[in-house]
């Protein structure tokens, strides 16, 4: 693992919501070793208040161990965590009981019913009055009223999440903490989890959700921890991080004689331009660029065949953020400086590859024979 | 937001720890004590075991056949049926104990003090085995069975702290065996005034001296086993294995104890069996203070190193 890593610093706390700046979770720093293996290196990333936070990574990324540093389960070696303002390693008695958690394993008492699990959570957690109306409209709110006498350890896995959740909600904390809470569900059961993940944010709930599922991570996450090696990559709202990586729109053009397409990498608001065996690829300044543009190459006798505007997802994300650290890796093993790209933001500092897909377009500054930067292909695509 | 690249200032190694760090059972959070949530994590375990039959039907069963149906057999045998062989020999054997006790046999005939020398001295093992046994065989599973079974990721990031789950899991464990042994005695008790009453002149039992044993030299013995046998159960991998090395303390123990119960049933002196059982009590708490610290987050979600 490289001890240099490219930090989006967070300015997650601007990304939450303009009347809670404060960030619910912050982590500075955070390494936690396991005998010679580092489950978490230098992991900093703040959670905004009320949105859905997603740690995206493959598995041993350091996810699990993040969470549990968020709850005090476990004391990191090294750096500083802060939930609600609190060290949960000294005050976890304070932070645990504003935290509700799913693990990965759903953790529940096989030996006993629904009820009985439901019913120690909320003793644990201090749910002294109205106990048996907080477990049935838990229950009722997950769909498991029915099997609620039944001994857990006849319940699927799908009820089994469920009333995980249901355990997790029962004394309405603050900070919802699931790890993989879809993890050996089938894809009716995790759509309706993640309906109720999202339904829990909106009741002002804030929600921090592992998982190495990029679809589960697609549309649900206001926030994004790309992670890998117990290390954060990137940190910001998707939105944020596709307009740091691909800060123009991408479009694909494909026509009966491709070469005449070569020409648009002249157009006004071409930002960039590349063939490639699908058709090719410009970036617009403005993508209200695009009926002006399809309309001049018509006229002058082009036959389009595909006009495609790109919108990256957070799949092209994930997968250019994780290529680039892979390289970035790469040149620090060899001893050089990480290449960069050369393009830059207008704050001066280096921008991020480019890259339309998973394995179609690879990032600028990739130290690969595929890697050609954009930029410049543009210009060698106008001399050609 | 911009990207830069912002290397962490971070010591190479991380060893020794750079984060200035309480031991884990310093931290205020380790000091926190909710009496209640204590024993919501002995109902919840006492739950699951009363559950789980394969459990309790050996606890049952062990209970009875020590407290009841060898008792029952022995005596009746003793005092009903008469065999004399049998009555001369136990006899003869009962002249080892010590003048002391001989004097206190009741009973006028061979029979009826034979009878009576066995119930009262001979059965000590009786009450320090069966919950020694019980409370061992829950005590062994109960942290490591959490971790087993991924319960134990719910317990760490609960609010209750590592004290309140290590006493609430060691009263679960005490319980079983302890109210074993309490029931049991009741029926020995039983069985033993109907048996061998009537040959002693009516209800003799319980004797000061049982009594003594019940309440003030089993239960710290008990305790202090468990201590031990928890802070097994909270080190090692696999319920297996806490099983295995938690029968290498209770047989020491377990002597231990029946040495001590019998000397206080042999009538060493009530004051001596006073001063032993407080200082059980002593090593007890002593013991279960020292076992709290054994109870950490990480061993109850399985990373600790």
């Amino acid at each position: 693992m490289a001890d240099t890593k490219t930090v989006m610093p967070s300015e997650p706390a601007g990304d939450a919501a303009p009347d809670d700046p404060t960030p619910i979770v912050s982590l500075r720093g955070v390494s936690h070793r396991f005998g010679t293996v580092d489950a978490l290196h230098d992991l900093s990333f703040d959670v905004p208040t009320g949105r859905i936070t997603v740690l995206l990574g493959p598995n041993g990324a350091g996810k699990t161990t993040a969470i549990r540093a968020i709850t005090g389960a476990l004391s990191p070696t090294w750096g500083v965590v802060r939930t609600f303002g609190l060290d949960p390693d000294e005050d976890g008695h304070l932070v645990r009981p504003r935290c509700g958690v799913v693990s990965a394993k759903p953790a529940l008492y096989d030996r006993l019913s629904g009820r009985d699990n439901l019913a120690y959570a909320a003793a644990l957690y201090g749910v002294t009055r109205d106990v048996d109306r907080h477990i049935e409209v838990a229950a009722a709110r997950f769909g498991i009223t029915d099997a609620i006498d039944a001994l857990v350890g006849g319940y699927s896995t799908g009820m089994k999440t469920r009333l995980a959740l249901a355990r997790s909600v029962l004394h309405d904390p603050e900070l919802l903490l699931f790890d993989e809470p879809t993890s050996g569900l089938d894809p009716e059961s995790s759509y309706a989890v993640l309906d109720l993940i999202r339904e829990m944010t909106s009741e002002g709930h804030t929600v921090v959700m592992c998982t190495h599922l990029l679809a589960e991570a697609e549309g649900l996450a206001d926030h994004v921890v790309v992670m890998e090696g117990g290390t954060d990559l990137v940190v910001g709202s998707p939105m944020e991080l596709t307009r740091r990586f691909w800060p123009h729109p991408i479009v694909t053009l494909d026509a009966e004689d491709p070469r005449l397409l070569d020409r648009v990498a002249s157009f006004p608001g071409v930002e960039g331009y590349r063939r490639d065996p699908s058709g090719v690829r410009i970036e617009l300044d403005d993508l209200r660029r695009l009926p002006d543009m399809v309309a001049s190459l018509v006229a002058d006798g082009v036959r389009l065949t595909r006009v495609e505007p790109h919108e990256p997802t957070l799949e092209d994300l994930y997968f250019t953020i994780r290529r680039q650290a892979g390289a970035d890796r790469s040149v620090d093993n060899d001893g050089g400086a990480p290449i960069q790209s050369g393009r830059r933001d207008r704050a001066g500092q280096p921008l991020a590859p480019i890259s339309t897909g998973h394995g179609e377009l690879p990032p600028l500054g990739v130290a690969s024979p595929s890697a050609e930067p954009l930029a410049r292909t543009v210009d060698e695509g106008v001399a050609r | 937001m911009t990207t830069a690249a912002v290397p962490h200032d971070r010591p190479a190694s991380l060893d020794p720890p750079a984060r200035p760090r309480k031991k884990a059972h310093r931290t205020r959070a380790a000091r926190q004590f909710d009496r209640r949530r204590m024993w919501v994590v002995t109902r919840t375990d006492l739950r699951q075991l009363i559950q789980s039959k394969d459990y309790w039907i050996p606890m049952v069963a062990l209970g009875s056949l020590f407290f009841l149906v060898i008792p029952t057999i022995l005596l009746f045998t003793i005092t009903r049926i008469g065999d004399i062989n049998v009555v001369q020999k136990a006899s003869q054997a009962l002249q080892i104990l010590p003048p002391s006790a001989q004097a206190k046999i009741q009973g006028a005939t061979p029979q009826g003090r034979t009878a009576y020398a066995l119930a009262v001295y001979l059965f000590a093992p009786v009450a320090v085995v069966v919950p020694l046994t019980i409370s061992t065989a829950v005590g062994a599973a109960t942290l490591v069975g959490e971790r087993e079974r991924g319960t134990g990721e719910f317990l760490a990031h609960s609010p209750a702290s590592v004290r309140e789950i290590y006493l609430g899991k060691l009263l679960a464990s005490f319980v079983p065996g302890y109210l074993t042994t309490l029931v049991g005695f009741g029926t020995y008790s039983l069985v033993v005034n109907l048996i061998v009453g009537p040959d002693v002149g009516g209800w003799f039992f319980p004797t000061t001296e049982w009594w003594v044993m019940m309440l003030w030299i089993i239960p710290p013995f008990l305790l202090l086993t468990l201590s031990l046998v928890l802070r097994l159960s909270a080190r090692v991998k696999s319920t297996a294995a806490a099983q295995q090395a938690s029968g290498l303390i209770t047989l020491p123990l377990i002597g231990i104890a029946y040495s001590q119960s019998t000397g206080t049933l042999l009538g060493n002196g009530s004051t001596a069996a006073w001063v032993l059982g407080g200082a059980a009590w002593l090593l007890a708490a002593f013991s279960l203070h020292r076992g709290v610290r054994s109870v950490t987050r990480a061993r109850l979600l399985g990373v600790a190193q």
